[in-house]
């Protein structure tokens, strides 16, 4: 009787959402380092910078959030180690 | 000319009044060596993201401005030399971080 049993509603597969580049769809041309509350999209609660297979950044715009969170954390605009930043 | 934007942080020994006056000593070289300055920002006592030099705040400032690539490298043994700066960033800016930061500037003023 295992085999017999029936759902009332059929079972949700999670679908995964597709991934996008914001800078993209947005149009932002330049990743401003001076900004902490924009950069922190970009690292996770270590302070480490999040990968593209995460984000969903282009080659292109991951490059240029690189470069302005390392500027940053040159200034102490965000720190180099850091623990629940978020 | 390329244009460039200098972020620096004074130390919080400091009082404001001197900060800005470090400020002004840094304009005057600018200026005296050939650049223009298109902006100029002080963005006064900031806590800092870790300590530098055992201390946890600072005064930034920022500068935009107008030179030969000759005067960075002097601009920044200037900086070097200077006691009360503690770190600093030059970078040069290319035509999307001159559009983005005249964009912020009409947006701040309107």
């Amino acid at each position: 009787m295992a085999s017999d049993i029936r759902y009332l509603n059929p079972i949700s597969i999670e679908i995964k959402k597709d991934k996008y580049c914001r800078f993209k769809k947005s149009g932002i041309k330049y990743v401003d380092y001076k900004n902490p509350d924009y950069l922190i999209k970009f690292i996770n609660e270590q302070g480490k910078i999040l990968p593209r297979r995460l984000t969903g950044t282009s080659q292109k715009y991951q490059k240029k959030v690189n470069k302005a969170v390392k500027r940053a954390r040159h200034l102490a605009i965000l720190p180099y180690v850091a623990d629940m930043m978020k | 000319m390329n244009r460039y934007e200098t972020v620096f942080i004074l130390t919080p020994v400091l009082s404001e009044e001197q900060a800005k006056e470090a400020v002004k000593v840094f304009e005057g070289y600018i200026t005296k060596n050939g650049g223009t300055i298109k902006h100029q920002e002080f963005w006064g006592m900031r806590k800092m993201a870790y300590p530098i030099q055992k201390k946890t705040t600072g005064f930034y400032n920022l500068i935009e401005f107008e030179a030969d690539g000759e005067l960075i490298r002097k601009l920044e043994i200037e900086y070097k030399r200077d006691e009360r700066i503690m770190r600093f960033l030059t970078v040069s800016m290319d035509k999307h971080h001159v559009a983005f930061a005249e964009k912020t500037r009409k947006q701040a003023s309107a």
